[in-house]
């Protein structure tokens, strides 16, 4: 008997024309935008911090390297986690449109895949790149990506 | 029937910080951190020019007993755009003497959160934490963080020639009047008061 992969749950975002999926399990919530505080520092990637449920949640436009430019509106903060070899932090992801939760089964990315994509999935027509947070974001020490149960099927019923 | 002792409330821990601005932007740090708190005026006659710092955010020092003190000027330190400094904080455990624009308020941070993960660089250095006071968002700087060893090692070897110019220390502090001299010292608090 072949075990078949199970389809898991994405959340679709959208940045500008192009729509990306992060795993519904690393999403806390959808906020509407908020004030940015910022002060100096030297990490490119971060644009400043939000305050969201008493936490200072630091906010960072993936759009610059996803799209190679900024995002110059944005309609929700994506309110993901991170993880981090010592724990997990909430990161605030800038969005132009709405999201949309969907079921789907992930191709696991390949080694010629660049290290932020951690699968594909097919929808509506389009295939959409799974981003892997950990690559995308900084820290100060990239993780690998952990191996979705799904993951572990796929390879399994590749092998 | 005994009822169980009531359990008292665990005191929320605060902490005393000086909210202080450097190129228009918003700081804190804990007030146990900040020995004196002086004008730049009462500094002007006892600092001395680095010649061939590399350090570029150090430009002046004060000796002060055995040690140099290093003026570092907190916009250059943080990337910020030049900006005339008023007070300088004199930190304590440290040899930094930090030029900033002015003092906002004294306040009370009753939780300092870790700086997020994602700030990844140099800020690490700069920074205990951030904490929200009046519903802003403000980090709390690392009294520390102002000059690494590296830097004061730096620092004390561009010096060294100058006051050793035969190799052998000269002691400044009984020919030049020293403007941080016991009398003359500010409490943080009693300054911004």
């Amino acid at each position: 008997m072949t075990n078949l992969p199970e389809s898991e749950s994405f959340v679709l975002l959208r940045l500008s024309e192009r729509r990306f999926a992060l795993a519904a399990g690393d999403i806390a919530e959808l906020v509407a935008p908020s004030r940015v505080f910022r002060f100096p520092h030297q990490t490119k990637e971060v644009e400043g911090v939000v305050v969201r449920r008493g936490r200072i949640v630091p906010v960072i436009d993936v759009a610059a390297r996803l799209l190679g430019r900024r995002l110059t509106a944005r309609r929700f903060y994506l309110i993901a986690q991170r993880r981090y070899t010592t724990g997990t932090e909430w990161i605030a992801l800038p969005v132009t449109g709405d999201c949309e939760l969907i079921f789907a089964e992930m191709i696991p990315a390949s080694e010629a895949d660049l290290p932020h994509v951690a699968g594909w999935l097919s929808h509506d027509g389009d295939v959409i790149e799974v981003l892997n947070l950990n690559a995308l974001t900084p820290g100060p020490n990239p993780t690998p990506l952990r191996a979705s149960p799904s993951e572990n099927l796929q390879q399994e019923a590749f092998s | 029937m005994r009822l169980p002792a009531p359990v008292k409330p665990q005191p929320v821990r605060s902490e005393q910080i000086i909210l202080f601005r450097v190129s228009g932007q918003l700081f804190a740090v804990s007030s146990a951190s900040v020995q004196e708190v002086r004008s730049v005026d009462t500094l002007a006659g006892s600092a001395r020019e680095i010649p061939q710092s590399e350090i570029r955010k150090v430009r002046h020092m004060v000796q002060r007993g055995e040690h140099n003190l290093y003026v570092v000027n907190g916009a250059v330190h943080f990337n910020l755009p030049a900006s005339p400094a008023a007070l300088v904080f004199v930190l304590r455990r440290t040899r930094t003497a930090l030029l900033v624009d002015g003092i906002e308020k004294m306040t009370t941070m009753t939780r300092l959160q870790a700086l997020p993960q994602a700030f990844c660089n140099e800020e690490r250095n700069w920074y205990r934490g951030v904490t929200a006071i009046d519903q802003i968002v403000v980090p709390v700087v690392k009294p520390e963080g102002f000059l690494s060893p590296d830097e004061l090692f730096a620092l004390d070897s561009a010096i060294d020639p100058a006051l050793t110019p035969t190799g052998e220390s000269t002691d400044t502090s009984s020919s030049t009047p020293s403007t941080f001299s016991a009398d003359s010292t500010l409490d943080s608090a009693s300054s911004v008061q």
